[in-house]
């Protein structure tokens, strides 16, 4: 393999990674929650969507302020987004989702596509259905090699990108592993009944599951906002549909199989697009997940569902 | 038992305080596209009728709560009466006159002096999606299969009979059948990959399926062409006459024929007729296939797969035969379309689609077909009643699918009682 060829397969490592890393932040949420109560939240796509704009919004209203330091700026615009977007997330549990504990398994689910219809027409309705381009937040990289006529780069957004997920993933193992949330979290995922016959609160974790979720979207739909510069209210739909790839890729109800999920559908991706056709590469991301599941039918890293008469 | 007022008010203020939060970001705060970048605006008069709205609402909700409540309380409460074994009960009698009554309105709907083309449209449309839900009723509601990308079959069906007509020249009717057949194909080998798994699995995987379905008729410009569709798909005829002013070489033509004045609201009204036809066919051979093994495999596979097992049913078939016959029906109906259409393109078979069929089936209550008739009526009408409001009605209808799930859970009409039940056991 000569050096340009290195090259480019490097540049699409780089590319891949960072898109898998917004898609694995997603997939987490849509992880969680099915871990708690079983059910795919359809609506987590328009949530992430939901943090996009809850970021543009914060930025321009940043620039017209004259706040322009970069880390300052940042800083907000994650913070803001983060508490609107959770308090999205938790109103729409407690209105679409906690009425249908112990539903039909359906229901919940025709509740969440209603829920995802609604919030992507309300915010097209009350921001416009055009795109909002946003003028970029980071500019520059690094170049990492210099070749003949090739220049393997890594941009500082790209960076920022992968540095964030890295540490949010950290920090969030520990927070599940170590806090008593974490443990009222999985102790919820093992039997609800006996978690709150122990005291513990059962709706309340739900609840906080759904806050953790959204603000995870929150802070990828504020890295995709800088990482492409443009965003409308339609993208959440094909983000949320790849990250719930990722995580039944990984195998659904598992942490550290959301982050593999998404690392390998970005990857997928970008290699895809790279070496063979930018048209088709949905269709190899559906078809690596439905190959993974003929051979082991709980996903990657998930465990295997054992059936108890 | 009614709650203090202070409970209520309180109660509303912390909704409304939960709704100023989560106006300001999208109604309070928007932005503008401009030749400097976004720029803010805000619209803090909206915020204030939000929050008072969700104020007020959640107050009445509260009182409704109680209204209901007590009136429930006062009511003895009525114990299930034992049914006798082989007499048909008060439901079933009573879905039995709502099938007829339905089906003769439909029958002389378009024979009626108040149906116009708008009419006769809209009743085509909901038959369409009856027969989708019927079909993916056979799938999700009797073998209890998850399935997001119903609309595949939709699209291959639809596809077939375009690309039929258009390579080799195939009439509607001989096409029919086949894409019938060929969407059943797609069904069978669908569920190859998936009889493994089970549940959400399923649902990533069938919703793949529709993902990628889409996406090739979208990239394959030189059979499909591309996001272009397909168009001049020939309308169908009537045993050789044609519904058109001019007929094409060769056919006769339905007008001149029968002697009445042209209009094109005959072939509206035939198409209608066509599609009614269709959805009594497959709701009867539906029901007759409940009554036949494989039927009463797939509810059996539904209830208890493992219980299925030892008792020699074979899942396998089941489970393929299922999407197979599933995918057939969403193949007539996709045929059908086309022909209505005369024209297919990728954007008629987008996920929403399947979500819409999914929820026709659902809130319908699963397994039910008078559930599924009225469900879609609901679901097609909702947004066509609320013309007027256009840019909101997709607003309303979303929030509708989640008020009706939550006040039915199991569907309007909820009767999953299988076919065949032992008298002790309660389903």
């Amino acid at each position: 393999m000569d050096a340009s060829a290195l090259g480019t397969f490097l540049q699409y490592l780089i590319n891949g990674i960072t898109l898998g890393a917004i898609y694995g932040l997603i997939a987490i949420g849509y992880t969680m929650v099915y871990g708690i109560i079983r059910m795919i939240n359809f609506a987590h796509g328009e949530i992430y969507m939901i943090g996009a704009f809850v970021a543009v919004t914060t930025f321009s209203l940043l620039s017209a302020l004259g706040i322009a330091a970069v880390p300052l700026a940042l800083l907000l615009v994650l913070l803001v987004s983060i508490f609107f977007t959770a308090a999205y997330g938790w109103t729409v549990e407690r209105i679409a989702y906690r009425p249908l504990r112990g539903a039909p398994k359906l229901a919940p689910l025709i509740s969440a596509i209603g829920m995802s219809i609604f919030l992507q027409n309300y915010v097209m309705q009350t921001q416009g259905s055009r795109p909002k381009p946003l003028a970029p937040v980071m500019n520059g990289g690094i170049n990492l090699w210099q070749g003949d006529g090739f220049t393997l780069s890594i941009s500082y957004i790209q960076l920022f990108i992968i540095v964030l997920t890295f540490a949010l993933m950290v920090g969030f193992t520990q927070l599940i592993n170590r806090t008593a949330l974490g443990r009222a979290q999985r102790a919820c995922e093992q039997d609800r009944t006996m978690a709150g016959l122990l005291g513990i609160n059962v709706d309340r974790t739900i609840s906080l599951t759904f806050v953790m979720g959204a603000a995870l979207a929150a802070v990828a739909g504020v890295l995709v906002t800088m990482y492409y510069g443009v965003i409308d209210f339609y993208i959440g739909f094909l983000a949320g549909m790849k990250a719930f790839t990722a995580a039944v890729l990984g195998g659904i109800g598992s942490l550290p199989g959301a982050m593999l999920g998404g690392l390998l559908i970005g990857l997928i991706e970008a290699f895809f697009t790279g070496y063979i056709s930018g048209a088709y590469k949905d269709v190899a991301s559906f078809s690596v997940l439905i190959a993974v599941l003929v051979f082991r039918p709980t996903g990657l890293l998930g465990r295997p569902d054992i059936e108890k008469v | 038992m009614a709650t203090p007022i202070e409970t209520k008010l309180k109660d509303s203020a912390a909704a409304a305080g939960l709704a100023l939060v989560l106006s300001i970001p999208f109604i309070g705060l928007h932005t503008i596209s401009t030749d400097q970048g976004l720029v803010v605006e805000s619209r803090w008069s909206w915020v204030a009728w939000a929050v008072g709205l969700v104020f007020i609402g959640r107050l009445l909700l509260g009182f409704a709560r109680d209204a209901l409540a007590a009136r429930a309380a006062s009511r003895p409460k009525k114990q299930a009466k034992p049914v006798a074994a082989g007499e048909p009960t008060l439901a079933a009698r009573l879905t039995r006159a709502f099938m007829a009554v339905a089906l003769l309105f439909a029958v002389t709907l378009p024979f009626m002096p108040y149906s116009d083309r708008y009419i006769i449209d809209l009743g085509t449309t909901v038959l369409i999606y009856i027969l989708l839900a019927l079909g993916l009723n056979v799938t999700v509601g009797l073998a209890g299969l998850l399935d997001l990308g119903f609309v595949a079959f939709y699209a291959i069906g639809a596809y077939s009979f375009a690309l039929l007509s258009k390579f080799f020249g195939l009439d509607f009717w001989v096409c029919l059948p086949l894409s019938g057949l060929i969407a059943a194909l797609f069904g069978a080998l669908l569920s190859l990959p998936i009889l493994r798994l089970r549940g959400d699995y399923l649902a990533i995987v069938t919703l793949g399926f529709g993902e990628i379905t889409r996406i090739v008729i979208l990239n394959w410009q030189s059979l499909t062409g591309g996001p272009n569709g397909v168009s001049g798909i020939p309308r169908p005829g009537l045993f050789g006459l044609s519904f058109d002013r001019r007929p094409p070489e060769g056919m006769g033509s339905f007008h001149e024929l029968t002697g009445i004045d042209f209009s094109g609201e005959h072939r509206l009204m035939f198409l209608y007729l066509i599609v009614l036809a269709l959805v009594c066919l497959v709701a009867w051979v539906i029901n007759r296939l409940r009554a036949l093994p494989v039927g009463r495999a797939w509810e059996a596979l539904r209830e208890d797969e493992i219980a299925c097992r030892s008792l020699g049913i074979n899942p396998t078939a089941s489970k393929v035969s299922a999407y197979a016959i599933g995918g057939m029906m969403g193949g007539f109906a996709g045929c059908f379309f086309a022909a209505r259409q005369g024209f297919v393109s990728p954007e008629s078979f987008g996920f929403i689609e399947s979500a819409l069929i999914l929820a026709i089936v659902v809130l319908g209550g699963m397994g039910s077909q008078v559930g599924v008739v009225i469900a879609a009526l609901f679901i097609v009408m909702l947004p066509e009643l609320g013309r007027e409001f256009a840019d909101y009605r997709m607003i309303v209808f979303g929030l509708a699918m989640i008020t009706i799930m939550v006040w039915r859970p199991g569907g309007l009409l909820s009767t999953r009682v299988p076919t065949v039940k032992l008298d002790q056991k309660g389903a």
